[in-house]
């Protein structure tokens, strides 16, 4: 009987949080352009997604966007964590809160603010001023997910590389690179995720003519929402989940690791 | 294969924190030293400015002849092995191993016949396919022997390696790295703070405290001639007993009168000793080992001028022998004894002092004044 309820209550939960989610996949497959009628199955608007140029080309921007800031983003990040984990403790600390206070920043902030840099360095609205908002707000995740990798390093292996004739690049590059390498590739996609995932930012700091694809949904909706759009969330909403699944599985595989190295 | 000099080294941390101070030490060719302390007194910093790790803040460390201060790591042509193995967790044992090999650039068939070869000296053939997670304690800290091996560096350094391995395990290894000392026939510098491994290890022991060498001895000297009362109760297992005491000297001879009450005799041999020590004072540390204590009659019989009453507290038979822990007036002694002693706790028993074995320290300075 309790366990039941228990199950009822967790499904009503669930229910709760995915059934807007399920009811826009599902009209993704509606003939009908009406929202409130069924029609019958059809795959129309997801071959008119696919015909729409406005559509293509922003898809082409948050992928290429996404691409390149994670990348980006987890090379300046990594290099930061590994300075930022030779510091002090007391200095280290405060880097770290600082590393943190972006990530807490309400995203209109950040976006806003962004916009008036750019603003103030003339740097013309566009696919860079995007590209390096981008970078900005990804750089922290992989800074937080490369830091723990790197305490749990065992600080003797480095030194034991150098003693073994490493020059200070080849131990990096040999003996810690490895080690933290899952941290930084969990950073990557967590990078990647968020900026596909990005609307507020984007919105403020791109200019006329690049649009993602968050951005182009907006305005879309603004004349009335179609049903292509249904279409296109759906699929931007699975990508995401799928890059959430990938990070969630690797970094409960790394727990598991973790556990049989210690102590090495 | 190196000689090392190190010249009035010191190690200050932030300007004001001095690890090590003025240390100064001649390590010749092939010698198996040992630095040993309690922690915190520097040991491992100073293993770790010989090979680099740490910045030497004063003075010069010279290797082979050659000035080794301002050279890299990786130039010093040495190796370490640590206290936690620091295997790298994503490599097979054999890279593991290969690792200085290959980083040099050395042909793949002589890495190969390398690493086999230092496998088969530490008989860890059989785990070279595996990664350090799936070994043992003991097997990795082999696979971090045969990385500094495959090396083939001219001076090892070893920090605590067997620190982290269970009692019955730690026996073996220390052991077999002393095996490998003679088969490699290389300066070996070994770091602890147990003095067993130090006495059963070494060519020459260095006894470390507060970032100060305190001795430099062979360790039969270290055990029987300590040279303060550091030393004396540092090495050596169950501990050097300690009493203050006061130096009498009267017409039939020098006597220890024990502060906790009691006293002894000194031998003829032990007052000229003394005499020609120069020591004028009274008050002193007395100072005995636990084998020094004897209860058998034929040994009471013979020395009736360190015959003492004590009062059984404890005894503790570990088969080859029996540890006493005894009441002598008001000061506590351990006497290690026969373990066909007849004392059980609470007996008041007679013992005697072997007083030709007896180390009498500055009360002062704690310097040894005569041993």
């Amino acid at each position: 009987m309790k366990k039941s309820i228990y199950r009822l209550y967790t499904f009503l939960v669930y229910f709760f949080l995915y059934a807007p989610i399920i009811v826009l996949i599902v009209y993704s497959f509606n003939e009908s352009s009406s929202r409130g009628k069924w029609g019958g199955f059809s795959l129309k608007w997801y071959a008119e997604l696919f015909d729409n140029p406005t559509i293509m080309t922003s898809l082409k921007n948050t992928l290429l966007i996404a691409l390149l800031s994670a990348v980006i983003a987890t090379i300046i990040g990594t290099l930061a964590a590994i300075g930022i984990h030779k510091l002090k403790p007391f200095t280290k600390n405060f880097v770290m809160d600082i590393t943190y206070l972006p990530v807490l920043n309400p995203d209109i902030v950040t976006g806003i603010s962004l916009m008036l840099l750019f603003v103030f360095l003339s740097i013309p609205l566009g696919f860079v001023s995007l590209l390096l908002s981008h970078i900005t707000f990804n750089i922290p995740y992989v800074i937080l997910n490369v830091m723990p990798k790197l305490k749990q390093l065992n600080p003797n292996t480095y030194e034991a590389a150098l003693d073994l004739g490493a020059s200070p690049i080849y131990a990096y590059s040999k003996v810690i690179l490895p080690e933290i390498a899952p941290g930084i590739l969990t950073g990557f996609l967590f990078a990647l995720t968020l900026s596909i995932d990005d609307f507020v930012v984007s919105f403020f700091t791109t200019g006329p003519g690049v649009s993602t694809l968050s951005i182009t949904i907006y305005s879309m909706t603004r004349k009335g929402i179609k049903p292509e759009i249904n279409a296109l969330s759906a699929l931007m909403f699975i990508t995401v989940l799928i890059l959430l699944f990938i990070v969630n599985y690797r970094s409960e595989n790394s727990k598991k690791e973790n556990i049989d190295e210690q102590n090495i | 294969m190196a000689d090392l000099q190190l010249k009035n080294i010191y190690k200050i941390y932030d300007g004001n924190v001095t690890a090590v101070s003025d240390f100064n030490l001649d390590i010749e060719d092939k010698e198996f030293i040992i630095l040993v302390g309690p922690s915190g007194c520097g040991k491992s910093t100073t293993l770790r400015m010989i090979a680099g790790l740490e910045e030497i803040s004063k003075g010069e460390l010279y290797i082979g002849g050659q000035l080794m201060n301002d050279i890299e790591p990786k130039d010093r042509d040495i190796a370490m092995v640590f206290q936690n193995y620091a295997l790298y967790p994503h490599m097979t044992v054999y890279d593991n191993m290969a690792f200085g090999l290959k980083l040099r650039k050395v042909p793949k068939d002589i890495i190969k016949e390398k690493v086999q070869e230092a496998a088969r000296i530490l008989d860890i053939e059989h785990l070279l396919d595996r990664k350090p997670a799936a070994l043992s304690g003991g097997q990795r800290q082999r696979v971090a022997l045969g990385r500094a091996i495959v090396r083939e560096p001219k001076v090892f350094l070893m920090d605590e390696p067997l620190s982290n391995l269970d009692a019955k395990l730690r026996v073996q290894m220390r052991t077999e790295i002393n095996k490998l000392h003679k088969k490699l026939n290389t300066t070996f510098l070994y770091v602890t703070h147990d003095q067993t491994e130090a006495l059963t290890m070494g060519t020459r022991i260095v006894v470390m405290k507060d970032g100060v060498i305190q001795q430099v001895d062979s360790p039969q000297v270290l055990y029987s001639k300590p040279c303060n009362v550091f030393v004396a109760g540092f090495i050596g297992s169950p501990q050097m007993n300690f009493s203050d005491a006061k130096i009498d000297k009267r017409a039939d001879g020098t006597y220890i009168v024990l502060a906790g009450g009691g006293e002894v005799k000194l031998t003829e041999a032990k007052a000229q000793q003394l005499e020609a020590s120069g020591f004028t004072g009274t008050d002193v540390i007395m100072g005995i080992r636990p084998e020094n204590i004897h209860d058998e009659d034929v040994f009471l019989a013979n020395s009736p001028d360190s015959i003492l009453d004590a009062n059984v507290i404890v005894t503790e038979p570990m088969g080859a022998e029996t540890y006493l822990f005894l009441k002598i007036g008001e000061t506590q002694f351990n006497a290690r004894v026969n373990p066909r002693t007849t004392a059980k706790p609470g007996d008041n028993i007679k013992i005697a002092f072997d007083v030709s074995k007896i180390h009498l320290f500055d009360k002062e300075t704690e310097k040894t004044i005569i041993n």
